[in-house]
């Protein structure tokens, strides 16, 4: 039985995979379209102020480096080969090669992203919870006033706002820089760092529970509907008892999908909340390599951008596939 | 009957209306003030935010509502403007990926199997790459400007409401006088025209309403990061990024109001498709 559950979760994960695939090399080949039809000259950018200094052989000699003078079809090729040798090429704007820097604002970025992303889900799971429990009294009213209001609001907006009260008013945090500036990179203490990080943290946070709640509210509320509550119910289980025994793990799972299938908007989120705080990521490189027209870094961001929503769809469908005992059970029959 | 009982209390509430009234009514004084919003816009000149150096970096009062900023322009004129423009781009985003989404989901749902796979496999394509990355690489690919950010929101908006339109004809496709029709010997054309489209309506038409908001947010978050509309124009997104500059000098009159009526609108239009959604769709109604 179990092995036959493991086959075809092989199966599973390689029709997934197969997908991703084609939707991957599909996108690859796309932006590099894209970019490459931008009317943003790529050696003009490259040489940005020194213009007057570089003459017309000289720029083509650029051109001819970077394999600029060949046709479309093999400069994508070229490029789609290097990049399977795990080869991202070099960023113009760092002058450092993009794998490496993504690496290195990932890591930054991750640590803000994986604070929001948690925080949030919890956050919003409870909120949720307590307005399904608490329908239609005050604080229910309350939770769901607050999430239709976040649903509209402009997350570089509310950064902003965070900016004005706790950075300019009260001076709790710096304003910007994911590090003090006129430190070396070496004395950076782990309290600055986390100190630079929670402006943004909870700007995104606070951003990302309402989906959850809202979600969580709509699923509760149905299963206290239902006829196993009721007689739940009858047999005298209220409250936290009542949630704890016949909501929760019928919540939870609902909850955690919507939460890695999110990972998308997360990104898009953390993009804004990093150019506000001027927080040294993924989101700001992102920013960077768009208005000063770096085309390798921003080809390597999408590229990679769509890794991480695929990681997050994937890790949705899996606990889905795996977590939930009811579709298990189907299959078995 | 029941009412003409209690004569009384009629009189006393002689403008009560049931639910579905006061949705109707303030779904069109939403309408309206959105509509003022876009008039006042379109009617104000550019003298209203001319250059004033002697009223510079005033705070919030009563001659400038919004305050005015370091070139003494008013915010407010400003405001209303960039709001204008909002609601203006995001009707030709919207439009625009509607269309998309009714013309996609038809063809996934009628075209048969090999148009729904590969109908599908676009969907997914356009939901796997994160929409502000998508929105940034289609700006940079037009350079930016106000073509590359209507051709963007256009191209990322469409793909959740394909889906619900697709779910939809799917399942008119299978109702029974679709199928009578069919035996009938009307064309495809006809039945598309005469029996889809009917009942498609009501969801293009919320699906659209509620298009708007994220075509407003994205327009003006793109334009915040400096790759959509430019700086000349009197946009949300400009006002709020150059207020970034004077933050720590404690003008927060430059963030806040412009950002607040932006939240308004967004909601505005959110509450108007979520009232039609009440009004239109019978499984609805009863919420």
């Amino acid at each position: 039985m179990r092995k036959m559950l493991l086959g075809k979760l092989g199966i599973f994960l390689l029709l997934k995979g197969l997908r991703m695939l084609t939707l991957l090399i599909a996108i690859c080949f796309i932006s590099f379209l894209l970019v490459k039809n931008s009317p943003i000259d790529p050696i003009q950018a490259y040489i940005g102020a020194d213009m007057l200094k570089v003459g017309p052989e000289q720029r083509e000699k650029i051109a001819e480096y970077w394999g600029l003078d060949q046709p479309v079809m093999v400069q994508f090729l070229n490029w789609g080969s290097a990049l399977l040798a795990g080869d991202l090429g070099t960023s113009m704007i760092f002058r450092r090669p993009v794998a490496e820097i993504i690496g290195e604002r990932f890591v930054n970025s991750l640590i803000l992203m994986v604070t929001a992303w948690v925080l949030s889900g919890v956050i919003g799971f409870v909120m949720g919870v307590v307005s399904a429990m608490k329908k239609d009294s005050w604080i229910d009213r309350l939770i769901k006033w607050y999430c239709y209001t976040l649903a509209s609001t402009p997350t570089f907006w509310l950064g902003l706002l965070m900016l004005i009260v706790f950075a300019v008013w009260l001076g709790w945090f710096p304003i910007g820089l994911g590090v003090p500036a006129g430190v070396l990179a070496a004395d950076v203490t782990i309290a600055d760092r986390i100190e630079h990080l929670i402006l943004p943290a909870i700007t995104l946070s606070i951003i990302g529970v309402a989906n959850v709640a809202l979600h969580t509210r709509q699923k509760l509320i149905d299963v206290l509907a239902s006829d196993y509550v009721l007689f739940a119910r009858a047999r005298g289980e209220r409250g936290f008892i009542l949630f704890w025994r016949h909501g929760l793990r019928n919540v939870a799972l609902p909850a955690i999908t919507l939460q890695f299938a999110a990972f998308g908007e997360l990104f898009g989120g953390a993009v804004l909340a990093e150019q506000i705080f001027s927080y040294p990521g993924l989101g700001q490189a992102t920013v960077e390599a768009g208005l000063r027209g770096d085309v390798p870094l921003l080809l390597g961001l999408v590229i990679f951008s769509t890794f991480f929503v695929f990681a997050g769809n994937l890790i949705a469908d899996l606990i889905y596939y795996v977590v939930d005992p009811r579709t298990r059970e189907s299959r078995m029959i | 009957m029941i009412q003409n009982l209690h004569v009384r209390k009629k009189e006393e509430n002689r403008f009560s209306l049931n639910r579905r009234q006061r949705k109707l009514v303030t779904s069109i004084v939403a309408a309206i003030v959105l509509l003022g919003v876009v008039v006042v816009g379109a009617l104000l000149d550019e003298e209203r935010i001319a250059t004033n150096l002697i009223a510079r970096n005033l705070a919030p009062s009563f001659d400038h509502l919004f305050g005015t900023d370091w070139l003494g322009r008013d915010m407010f004129a400003r405001t209303i403007m960039g709001l204008s423009l909002s609601v203006k781009v995001g009707l030709i985003g919207a439009i625009g990926s509607t269309s998309i989404a009714l013309i996609l989901g038809m063809a996934a749902a009628t075209m048969g199997r090999v148009a729904d796979r590969l109908i599908s496999w676009l969907i997914d394509l356009f939901l796997s790459v994160p929409h502000l990355v998508t929105l940034i690489l289609i700006a940079f690919t037009l350079g930016g400007g106000f073509k590359g950010i209507v051709i963007g929101l256009v191209l990322t908006h469409w793909p959740s409401l394909a889906r619900v339109i697709r779910a939809e004809v799917m399942q008119i496709r299978s109702a029974e006088y679709v199928q009578i029709s069919k035996q009938l010997g009307k064309s495809k054309g006809w039945i598309a025209v005469h029996h889809i489209l009917p009942h498609l309506t009501p969801q293009i038409l919320i699906g659209f309403m509620l298009m708007f908001p994220h075509v407003i947010l994205h327009e003006s978050a793109v334009t915040f990061i400096g790759l959509g509309l430019s700086p000349h124009e009197p946009a949300i997104g400009i006002i709020l990024s150059e207020s970034m500059k004077y933050l720590s000098a404690g003008m927060w009159w430059l963030a806040f109001y412009p950002g607040l009526c932006l939240l308004m609108i967004v909601q505005t239009f959110d509450r108007i498709g979520e009232n039609l959604r009440l009004l239109l769709d019978p499984s609805k109604s009863n919420d």
